[in-house]
């Protein structure tokens, strides 16, 4: 059978329907059968291309032509003048945006906001087959490591290249992997930290899942630059198919001789076994991530010493997060420099972001750092579920903060996040629209925070458990204007006095909502108020009198049967009894019933 | 293999390059990949895979090679499915059950259109050189 010459792909996501793609599909299918193209082209009506800003959206293949804000009428012009005449349509090409004074690597001229350095692979290579890496530039970084650069000269690409921790802090990575190199010991460890446990978060399950073998080769080039030969991955046993697929990379690899003595014929040892936890959140952080590895209860420890310089089992250690491994590679084959061209000036590289909540486009996404909120929302995410209002995204999980509307223009990097009193943290991005609580929201990051706790130093056992407490006691219409001033106190408190980064961190969710939601605190406490209708409490579920006919279709639905009244009469809700689910809401269909 | 000295690991590498650069010719075989992350897995990709299986299986095709990948990100359109055919544009399917894993085997594979309501861009150009 014949194939068609060209493809033509009509975006016909919601945002470009409602502009009028299905217009333009229809009108490109009648221009063409004029035009007796039938049999060499064929239109195609696709999902959303995630670009919404500009749609709608046409896409010309296979020469890969990116229309944007075409109108039906461009219809016939795109056929007589691209499919007929085979020339492209400058007007409706995409164009760059102006420079944004973002560094940009030179051959991201493309309409794409995207940029996968950690995420190069994935979705891309079969990750049980080792070959499919190698054939990627798989095993190449270490291959030029141990052939051709000295320990330093590993060390000054990565120092070149900028990186720094993909786990939450970013603390610049040369660096520590230099404590460790710098540090006299006949045994030192690599380990991975792949605890990966804030809500929402899941780009190191994706990488290990879809790329494993980039993780293992990183790891082995950072046991040669500190001089280690032992690695360990310290992964949760909740994610089982990640193991499984390490488990395969690593036994792929021995077999290959790129793990183990004498790796590739050189003198270089370094082999890596896995490591399971049981979850606990407290583990991501890497002290007590090193106790759980010894088989202790995962408890953190007091700073200094620095793992980097007595770790595991008491040797110099390096620990890096998962992504953070990831970036070497590439760091190692394409150059410091390079690698040093993407991002902002203080953050280099890309971020991965797991975009969730009310999202159209929810998804795993990598983006160059200093991409603004507005991007990653707006032209890779689609805009928000059901053209609502935009009200704050989350990042950094229950240790981050929100990022309310007025920084949606920010670029986010390491330095501005905390600057507006959030963090980078692993990169859970949640997004919340008008019909979120900001109150409900910090309630869920505290519990958690509260839930995970190891419980060994003070300000965090006690101070989290009290500041939910609080937040309670505003969600239930109890709360006090002496309140805010508590939950201020002891998030100083906790802050300042908690042993390691999860109480430090828990109360960043209550600081940054009082920073910036401040109002809606103070409308659950004077007006006993809740806008978003999230506090139960808070809410009342009524039947207006004389909208009601009496269908008893509600009270038939009522789970706690509290609304009562004869057939063809007005009914009541039993305030008492009604436990605000919502049911008699949904179900009426005179909007008799309404909610406060 | 036994264990790889450096040159036997350029060989295999440029043996293996040629083969994946090859995804896009004319000559090469057709092939479904499928994203099998804990995601895909979640939002039904198994039932997919075993559609695409048993369905190239009951046609005949079995030059048709299917394989598995990690996942691609677009969690909104889970499972999704990239399919490649000599001397058609290579392109990702999203939201593919096992109904639509038949619809893509009889007008996509064997007669050579593509899908509508199915197809997802990439998410971004690729930094590594095949």
């Amino acid at each position: 059978m014949a194939t068609y010459k060209n493809y033509v792909l009509v975006c016909g996501g919601t945002g470009c329907e409602s502009s009028k793609s299905g217009d333009i599909f229809t009108n490109l299918q009648k221009a063409i059968k004029d035009n007796n193209l039938q049999h060499d082209v064929q239109v195609v009506k696709t999902g959303c291309f995630g670009f919404c800003e500009q749609g709608p959206i046409v896409k010309i293949l296979p020469e890969n032509t990116f229309y944007v804000k075409v109108k039906p009428d461009d219809a016939e012009e795109i056929v007589a003048e691209h499919l007929i005449k085979g020339r492209p349509i400058e007007r409706l090409e995409y164009k760059k945006a102006e420079d944004t004074g973002r560094v940009h690597v030179d051959d991201i001229d493309f309409y794409q906001k995207q940029f996968r350095v950690v995420l190069r692979n994935c979705g891309v290579i079969d990750p049980e087959n080792i070959d499919e890496y190698i054939a990627r530039d798989g095993y190449a970084a270490i291959e030029k490591v141990l052939t051709t650069m000295s320990q330093d000269e590993v060390l000054e690409e990565i120092k070149t290249s900028g990186l720094r921790g993909r786990g939450g802090a970013g603390f610049p990575s040369w660096m520590k992997w230099n404590f460790t190199k710098k540090t006299e010991s006949d045994i030192k460890y690599i380990v991975c930290n792949a605890d990966e446990g804030d809500p929402g978060a899941y780009m190191d399950r994706s990488v290990l899942e879809g790329d494993p073998h980039s993780v293992l080769e990183a790891m082995s080039i950072a046991g040669y630059t500190v001089g280690a030969q032992m690695g360990y991955i310290y992964i949760r046993a909740e994610y089982p198919l990640a193991i499984e697929r390490l488990n395969i990379a690593i036994d792929q690899a021995r077999a290959y001789g790129l793990l183990g003595n004498n790796i590739l014929g050189t003198d270089f040892n370094f082999d890596i076994e896995i490591r399971l936890g049981a979850g606990a959140f407290v583990c991501g952080e890497e002290t007590a991530l090193l106790q759980s590895i010894e088989g202790n209860r995962g408890m953190p420890t007091p700073r200094p010493p620095f793992p980097a310089v007595k770790g595991l089992w008491g040797k110099p250690t390096v620990i890096n997060n998962v992504e953070s491994l990831a970036n070497i590679p590439v760091i190692i084959n394409k150059g410091g420099e390079w690698f040093s061209k993407i991002g902002t000036e203080k953050s280099k590289g890309t971020k991965v972001f797991a975009l969730t909540g009310k999202v159209n486009n929810s998804g795993l996404i990598e983006v160059p750092m200093g991409t603004t909120l507005r991007e990653i929302i707006f032209d890779i995410g689609g805009g928000i579920i059901d053209g609502k209002e935009f009200k704050a995204a989350q990042s950094g999980g229950p240790s981050g903060g929100v990022i309310p509307a007025e920084y949606l223009d920010t670029p986010i990097d390491y330095d501005n996040l905390i600057a507006i009193g959030s963090m980078m943290g692993s990169g859970g991005l949640i997004v919340m629209d008008e019909d979120d609580c900001m109150i409900d929201v910090t309630k869920f990051y505290l519990q958690f925070s509260v839930e995970e706790s190891c419980g060994k130093c003070s300000p965090c056992r006690i101070g989290g458990k009290q500041l939910l407490t609080i937040l309670e006691k505003i969600s239930e219409g109890k709360g006090t204007l002496e309140d805010i001033k508590r939950l201020e106190d002891i998030s100083e408190a906790m802050k300042n006095a908690s042993l390691c980064g999860l109480g430090q961190t828990a109360s960043n969710p209550v600081m940054s909502t009082l920073k910036y939601f401040k109002e809606e605190y103070l409308q659950h406490i004077n007006e006993k108020k809740c806008v978003a209708g999230k506090c139960k409490k808070l809410v009342s579920y009524e039947i207006i009198e004389d909208k009601c006919i009496g269908c008893t279709a509600c009270a038939r639905k009522c789970p706690v049967n509290c609304i009562s009244g004869e057939a063809r009469k007005p009914h009541t809700i039993n305030q008492d009894e009604c436990i605000k689910c919502g049911l008699c809401l949904e179900t009426c269909k005179f909007d008799a019933v309404i909610k406060k | 293999m036994g264990k790889l000295t450096l040159d036997d690991l350029r060989k295999l590498r440029e043996a293996k390059k040629s083969e994946l650069s090859r995804r896009n010719n004319e000559d090469h075989s057709t092939q479904v990949i499928i994203g099998m992350g804990t995601c895909g897995i979640a939002a039904g990709a198994k039932v997919t895979l075993a559609s695409f299986v048993k369905e190239l299986d009951a046609k005949g095709l079995t030059s048709v090679v299917v394989k598995q990948t990690g996942c691609l990100g677009a969690c909104d359109v889970e499972p999704t499915v990239e399919i490649i055919v000599p001397g058609m544009p290579t392109v990702v399917y999203g939201k593919v059950d096992g109904d639509t894993a038949k619809e893509i085997i009889e007008k996509h594979i064997i007669g050579k259109e593509l899908l509508d309501n199915h197809i997802q861009d990439k998410p971004a150009i690729d930094i590594i050189e095949t």
